[in-house]
């Protein structure tokens, strides 16, 4: 891995974000609705506590993931650049990983302005830290994996809407996982939960932080990240 | 040697696009590459540049294998794709330095690269626009200044020219004949007169085989292996054309005489070599020392388009 190319790639598509719309209406869109649920909620319940960002993020990432990567690959693929980026000395593998970290970074600034609700319920109450590290860091991880399928949804296609689809038929999947178990019988139900994105983010928000779930996070955007890179280079030998 | 293609074959499913082709091309030639819609000349160039693998056979250009070494032929190719893929919503400096830090240019030669190729490729004016605003002209140039940014010793140019205007289209021939001097250029096209214009050896492929191969001069003398030479006469005395052309025959190798017109004695017909010698001096010495007023003698030359035509006319597949 040649960590310059990779830059090169991240710097690029950072770039392109925020010259088009796309950055700012992701930003917004994403901050109205997740300020409206916050709010709404934080006089009623009369807690001071960030659980309703923790809870809705991964809900609103279902869609806001697959809509972020979906262009990322499948329009190279369409337009024919992708033609002139594989040509050049990059790998697969770095195209991927640049990409990917791109939207991780719009991501990363989509959920930096939530730092305010922070601020403002710890001046109106007690606000126990700990829970709070923890959730952003799994709201972090939660959507490095949630990202990282979609870049491989974006890489199948050269078609954006097919792309964001099966994203975000993937991610509604590893999301809803733990929720369905109960109709699946214990034996299979124990393994099927270590897939489930959820499972693994509730142990984090709680302020519990497992290598079993730092595994499973890295692995899953590994492994997304290796069909990725597979997919395109299967198109050599097709 | 620049390029060296062994026996490639590229398979798509059980359909070859490219079947058994081997050829070399040295540094400092400017080769075309010439076929019909479909013969296999982008499938070629795709395996040149290593966005295809090849399915049987070996590509290495400047000795490196584009499978094993995939990386090190990346580095020495420029490469601009058919219908020449941009980034529309960048602008052209942005992308230049972007394909110049994808290549793998040192970051302090960069800068002077970059005005380097906007001078080379005229883009001054347009530097800082977006690339999609741009006229189709000036994006054959973006794409053409991006392959070249990392001053890479093969070129390969699918259909460089397509879609320009003929100003256009006589600045980007002469743009590639001056880079040619000194690097390898293939180019891919199917108009003939580009090749004519800018190149001094040809490839013409059809249905996935190459059928004809070396300078374009070579090709219209071989293919019908004789020469064709038209003459005009006017002879005073009523001579018939018959005994003329007893005459005429008298210089060895010519093959055929035939009449193409007779107007107030002025009589005009070609004459056929079977093989490729000049006569046009005999011919000349003939009209003097029969006294005929000679007043046109020129070799005719079998054009590329015929070349082309004779060559890939089996195209629709029996």
């Amino acid at each position: 891995m040649n960590f310059n190319n990779i830059k090169y790639i991240f710097l690029k598509e950072l770039r392109s974000f925020f010259n088009s719309p796309v950055a700012y209406i992701v930003i917004v869109v994403f901050l109205v609705i997740l300020g409206w649920f916050f709010t709404s909620n934080l006089f009623i319940a009369n807690i001071s506590t960030l659980r309703t960002v923790f809870e809705m993020t991964p809900f609103l990432l279902l869609f806001f993931a697959p809509a972020i990567t979906m262009r990322l690959i499948s329009e190279e693929k369409k337009s024919g650049t992708l033609e002139l980026l594989i040509t050049k000395p990059v790998k697969e593998s770095e195209i991927i990983t640049g990409k990917f970290l791109a939207a991780w970074a719009l991501y990363f600034f989509t959920l930096l302005p939530t730092f305010c609700y922070y601020i403002t319920v710890s001046f109106i109450g007690t606000l126990d830290i700990g829970p709070v590290i923890g959730g952003y860091l799994g709201l972090l991880f939660v959507g490095a994996v949630f990202l990282a399928v979609s870049v491989f949804g974006s890489s199948i296609t050269e078609n954006q809407v097919v792309a964001f689809i099966v994203s975000f038929l993937v991610v509604f999947g590893l999301f809803m996982l733990d929720k369905v178990l109960f109709y699946l019988p214990t034996s299979l139900a124990t393994y099927l939960e270590y897939l489930s994105v959820d499972y693994h983010f509730s142990n984090i928000a709680r302020g519990v932080i497992d290598s079993r779930d730092l595994i499973y996070y890295v692995s899953a955007v590994g492994f997304s990240l290796m069909l990725g890179t597979a997919v395109l280079q299967k198109r050599r030998w097709s | 040697m620049s390029i060296l293609v062994e026996n490639l074959t590229k398979s798509y499913g059980d359909a070859k696009a490219v079947d058994n082709i081997s050829f070399e091309v040295h540094s400092g030639e400017i080769l075309g590459f010439l076929g019909p819609n479909g013969a296999g000349k982008t499938t070629s160039m795709r395996v040149i540049t290593c966005y295809l693998s090849p399915t049987a056979g070996t590509v290495k250009v400047e000795g490196h294998d584009v499978l094993t070494e995939s990386l090190e032929v990346r580095k020495l190719v420029g490469y601009l794709p058919e219908q020449n893929p941009l980034y529309f919503d960048m602008n052209v400096i942005d992308y230049l330095e972007y394909s110049a830090q994808l290549q793998g240019v040192f970051p302090s030669r960069i800068p002077a690269r970059l005005k380097e190729m906007v001078d080379v490729c005229g883009l001054g004016e347009m530097k800082h626009k977006d690339i999609g605003q741009l006229s189709k002209g000036y994006k054959q140039r973006v794409g053409l200044a991006a392959a070249l940014i990392h001053d890479p010793r093969v070129l390969i140019l699918d259909e460089p020219t397509s879609g320009l205007d003929p100003n256009q289209i006589v600045e980007i021939r002469s743009l590639i004949q001056n880079i040619g001097k000194q690097k390898t250029v293939v180019l891919s096209t199917h108009i003939l007169p580009e090749v004519q214009a800018t190149c001094n050896r040809v490839i013409i492929i059809n249905r996935g085989k190459i059928v004809a191969d070396g300078p374009i001069a070579d090709l219209q003398r071989n293919l019908h292996g004789g020469e064709k030479i038209l003459l005009e006469v006017e002879i005073p005395d009523e001579q018939s054309f018959e005994m003329i052309a007893v005459q005429v025959r008298n210089i060895p190798s010519i093959s055929t005489v035939s009449l193409v017109s007779e107007q107030n004695g002025v009589k005009r017909f070609t004459v056929e070599t079977a093989s490729s010698i000049d006569i046009r001096k005999e011919l000349f010495q003939l009209c003097v020392q029969k006294r005929w007023n000679l007043l046109e003698l020129h070799r005719e030359q079998t054009s590329l388009e015929d070349i082309f035509r004779e060559l890939t006319s089996d195209v629709i597949p029996r």
